[in-house]
């Protein structure tokens, strides 16, 4: 039986402490005061962890369990006051230098000492990846609030003239994005007393059935409320597209441009745009 | 480089990258790919727009009905054409009868039942293989100057 020399750690706890936070000074990698309890709990639960018997062998028992979701909070607050990946993974390896000096002063014997330093490198190898993923995901939360946010910003509905509502859509039209659209359109419809609607998909990169269903269903939607619905902006390539496609838009008012749409809805409303002499 | 022997033309195909479809929003990522790919060819705007259409569609069958799957992407050339070169894989349940699956208007899914009767007509060469219980694959060719 090997003896447990990383388990003896324990003893020198506020040592390891001491040796760790003046790295982190040293490499400006800790934001002081702030951050000091935590690196002492880190510290506290990691030797907790050794002690219960966690080893190299089984990095995903139960003992490490408590030092993950202590260390998983310090990357994401770490993540949120602005450190860099790079400052948390060296915040994390400082730890395992401190802990790897004090080794060297309590263990002589270099075979012993070798297995304890390799034992302690696999273990906070593996806290330095958590690290990483924890940043990560935090990074991904926020991306995915902000797709949530734009396609609720890229969908305005513009009053052009009274009775006229129109809707540029840019991007691509998702189930998701639809159901926003559909909803905001139909409001806007009711808020404005409009009796027209134009919906312009210039800034659609391509219709396919999917989206074709989804204009279908909201050109549906706008004449059940009493109000008529214009598809604008079809380009040229959409238009032959959607045709070998073998979607049936007829039944629906669909106009090359906006302008056109425009000019369509000014003679359902009978009103003619003159030039003044 | 692969070299395929097809109704006695041979086709060369290089740069294949491999995309993993497991979510929806892996489709705009693909559709943006498979663009590149179009545009390097030297595609006009059209045949761009009838291959990203067709991409659209078909990946949306493999993560609809597929379960999701992976898409293969790859140039194509035949001496006389450039393309680009599809392929959909899934390991979903494969589909039951392909001659009914390919007629317009049939869905099971409640929708227009135009995805592959359509994307047959919006590319050059089109490709089927399902088995069920096993899954779908599905190759397009769009030349340069279908
Ligand atoms: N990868 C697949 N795996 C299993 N079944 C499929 C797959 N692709 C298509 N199918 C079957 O073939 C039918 C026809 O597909 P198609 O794409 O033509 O229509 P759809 O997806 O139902 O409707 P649309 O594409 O017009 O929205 C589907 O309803 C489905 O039953
Ligand atoms: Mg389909």
């Amino acid at each position: 039986m090997q003896k447990n020399v990383l388990g003896g750690l324990k003893e020198y706890e506020s040592k390891l402490n001491t040796i760790w936070t003046q790295l982190l000074l040293e490499r400006g990698s800790t934001d002081g005061a702030t951050e000091e309890e935590e690196s002492k709990e880190f510290t506290s639960l990691f030797l907790e962890a050794i002690k219960l018997g966690g080893n190299s062998t089984d990095l995903n028992s139960q003992e490490f369990d408590k030092l993950y979701d202590l260390l998983t909070g310090i990357s994401i607050s770490r993540a949120k006051r602005g450190f860099s990946p790079r400052e948390t993974g060296q915040y994390i390896i400082s730890f395992k230098e401190a802990a790897s000096k004090i080794l060297s002063e309590i263990e002589s014997e270099p075979a012993a000492l070798y297995a304890a330093n390799l034992e302690l490198s696999t273990i906070v190898d593996n806290l330095t990846i958590m690290t990483f993923e924890s940043f990560l995901k935090g990074r991904e939360d926020v991306i995915a609030r902000q797709t949530e946010e734009i396609s609720e910003i890229s969908t305005p509905v513009i009053r052009v003239w009274e009775g006229v509502v129109a809707l540029p859509i840019i991007g691509t039209l998702d189930s998701s994005r639809t159901q926003i659209v559909m909803e905001n359109l139909l409001q806007q419809i009711v808020d404005t007393g409009s009796s027209i609607a134009i919906l312009d998909i210039s800034g659609v990169p391509a219709v396919d059935s999917l989206v074709a269903q989804h204009l279908i269903k909201t050109v549906s939607a706008t004449r059940l409320m009493g109000a008529e619905c214009i598809i604008s902006g079809i380009r040229p390539e959409i238009a032959q597209t959607v045709v070998h496609l073998g979607i049936d838009l007829t039944g629906i008012v669909t106009k090359a441009t906006l302008a056109s749409a425009l000019q369509t809805a000014f003679e359902m409303l009978q009103l003619t745009v003159v030039k003044r002499k | 480089m692969a070299i395929t022997k097809n109704r006695s033309m041979m086709i060369t195909a290089t740069n294949k990258v491999e995309i993993a479809i497991v979510r929806e929003q892996d489709v705009v990522p693909l559709r943006n790919r498979v663009k590149d790919y179009g545009v390097k060819a030297g595609m006009s705007i059209l045949n761009q727009t009838k291959l990203i259409t067709a991409t659209s569609e078909l990946v949306r069958n493999l993560l609809k009905y597929g379960g999701g799957g992976k898409v293969l992407v790859e140039e194509v050339n035949n001496g006389r054409d450039k393309g680009v070169r599809a392929t959909f894989i899934d390991n979903g349940p494969g589909i039951a009868d392909i001659d009914l699956a390919m007629k317009d208007g049939y869905s099971t899914g409640k929708s227009l039942g135009l995805g592959l009767p359509g994307t047959k007509r919006l590319v050059n060469e089109f490709d089927i293989k399902t088995e069920m219980g096993v899954g779908t694959t599905v190759t397009i060719i769009k030349w340069k100057n279908g």
